[in-house]
């Protein structure tokens, strides 16, 4: 199994061969509170490193979920539409949001690993 | 960090939301809880099926004194037909700005027993405080107002609020809604106790002398169906239940004929007038208005917030969401705003302007949870 990489924005991706599962942060389901809504890509769609791909609404308020890695969406987990409080259960499993095929499987290493996020995360408290 | 920014107040029981985990943020002034350790989905969802203790003491609380005809003093203030309010009674009104403009929403008792009969008890929204006590004194100014900053305010609301209650005092739970009475409960004092709330169950809002409310809050939280409830579950209760916010759904540039709200408005004050801002209220009742409060359902699961633009099927604007968002207990989003009147009927189909995208909605009744009063 492949190490889970993070973003600054608190997503994560997972790569599995060619393809980044990804979602959103531990850290950030319990900042942001309970998850009432996401709104999800559609499959095909082209996606930048960086980039707006989805939206996760919580009780409090929106917040954009930007791409981990440069490439093409190829599947959305379904499941979040009828239960979105699945983010809340297991943001870092369970509750993914998209793979994408990476263009650029290398990509992940310009991301943080996981020490270097929890550090991260607890500057930011 | 700029110097002179005012210093939050904080309520007698701010130690009690700290120690509650509550999350503190900055509101009308002072430092409350938005939501406890359980969350606003859970808080929202233990009120509607247990019963939720909400801190509300931010809001003020104010005595009018004056002579026996002080019901016909405050009609001058606001348009709520105060001389046939009975003994022990309350009167949900507004004050008035001279154009119609609501400056305030508030709850008016006219007290039960025949030695008060020379005053009412008024609770206004905290960040109004100042301006409704000065505004209430330049306008009567014969009559005595009276901040009582001696009590904090806590609502008890839910299903089994009356239950709980009981245990502590068993007389208020005779009270029916939107009836009031001042009741002695054994060490905590003499607390004003109304049956009312803002969430659209059944409930109390207590007035507590502030030597005491922390123990008894803390009391109250001790029993096994009570949960603190912060103002993020508040918020989504009383949207719930189609009640305004004020700053959200009035504010000085809305009339309470375009909040739909003409039956806060006795019959006979319609016809008579006698109220600042009855010009403006009068002409709008024979003319109608050009927009109206509706309670507006997305069809998907998309939430549209305040300030989501409302349009027409052809991209039109036509009006303005106010206040929206997720409601448990509906189990999906909810929305109340105003709307060109021609689009203000029940069933119409309109569209949500949400990250640029209309997204199809319909004008529904409210509220959007039935409302579960103790009603007489």
């Amino acid at each position: 199994m492949s190490q889970t990489r993070f973003t600054k924005e608190h997503e994560w991706a997972r790569v599995d061969g060619d393809v980044a599962i990804c979602g959103i942060t531990d850290y950030a389901q319990k900042a942001l509170g309970d998850i009432v809504y996401v709104e999800l890509p559609a499959i095909g769609k082209k996606v930048k490193q960086g980039e707006q791909v989805a939206v996760v609404e919580s009780s409090k308020a929106a917040s954009e979920v930007y791409a981990p890695v440069d490439g093409e969406v190829v599947a959305v987990n379904d499941n979040l539409s009828n239960d979105p409080g699945k983010v809340n259960a297991a943001a870092q499993s369970d509750g993914w949001f998209f793979k994408i095929k990476a263009a650029n499987a290398a990509q992940t290493g310009s991301l943080m690993d996981e020490p270097t996020y929890q550090n991260y995360v607890k500057g930011l408290s | 960090m700029d110097a002179h920014m005012t210093e939050l107040k904080r309520t007698q029981l701010y130690n009690l939301h700290v120690s509650l985990q509550g999350k503190i943020v900055p509101f009308a002034g002072y430092e409350m809880p938005v939501q406890y350790a359980a969350g606003i989905l859970k808080e929202h969802l233990h009120t509607r099926a247990n019963a939720g203790l909400f801190d509300i003491s931010h809001m003020g609380q104010v005595v009018l004194e004056g002579g026996a005809d002080i019901l016909k003093q405050i009609e001058k203030i606001m348009p709520g037909d105060f001389q046939e309010l009975k003994p022990g009674e309350i009167r949900y009104s507004f004050l008035l700005n001279e154009q119609g403009g609501v400056m305030d929403d508030l709850m008016v008792t006219r007290p039960l027993h025949a030695d008060e009969q020379n005053s009412v008890f008024i609770i206004i929204n905290a960040a109004c405080k100042d301006d409704d006590f000065a505004h209430m004194k330049k306008q009567l100014p014969h009559i005595k107002a009276t901040m009582l900053n001696d009590r904090a305010l806590l609502a008890l609301q839910g299903p089994k609020a009356a239950e709980v209650l009981g245990r502590f005092c068993a007389a208020p739970t005779k009270l029916k809604f939107m009836q009031a009475d001042k009741f002695t409960i054994k060490d905590v004092g003499l607390c004003y106790i109304s049956r009312s709330g803002y969430t659209g169950e059944d409930g109390f809002e207590i007035s507590v002398p502030n030597a005491t409310v922390e123990k008894f809050a803390s009391d109250l939280l001790a029993q096994a169906e009570v949960m603190p409830i912060g103002l993020g579950a508040r918020d989504s209760l009383r949207l719930e239940a189609g009640l305004c916010l004020y700053g959200h759904e009035l504010d000085t540039m809305t009339t309470p004929v375009e909040g739909n709200l003409v039956w806060a408005i006795g019959k006979r004050r319609r016809s008579e007038g006698g109220f600042i801002g009855a010009a403006t209220i009068q002409q709008q009742l024979k003319d109608g208005v050009s927009r109206k409060r509706v309670g507006i359902r997305p069809d998907g699961r998309a939430l549209a917030r305040e300030q989501t633009e409302v349009v027409d099927s052809a991209g039109k604007h036509i009006g303005i969401i106010t206040s929206g968002g997720f409601g448990p207990s509906v189990d999906g989003p909810v929305c109340m705003g105003y709307v060109e009147s021609t689009f203000a009927k029940v069933g119409t189909s309109v569209f949500l302007v949400v990250r640029g995208k209309p997204l199809p909605a319909k004008v529904v009744t409210l509220p959007f949870a039935p409302h579960r009063y103790m009603k007489g």
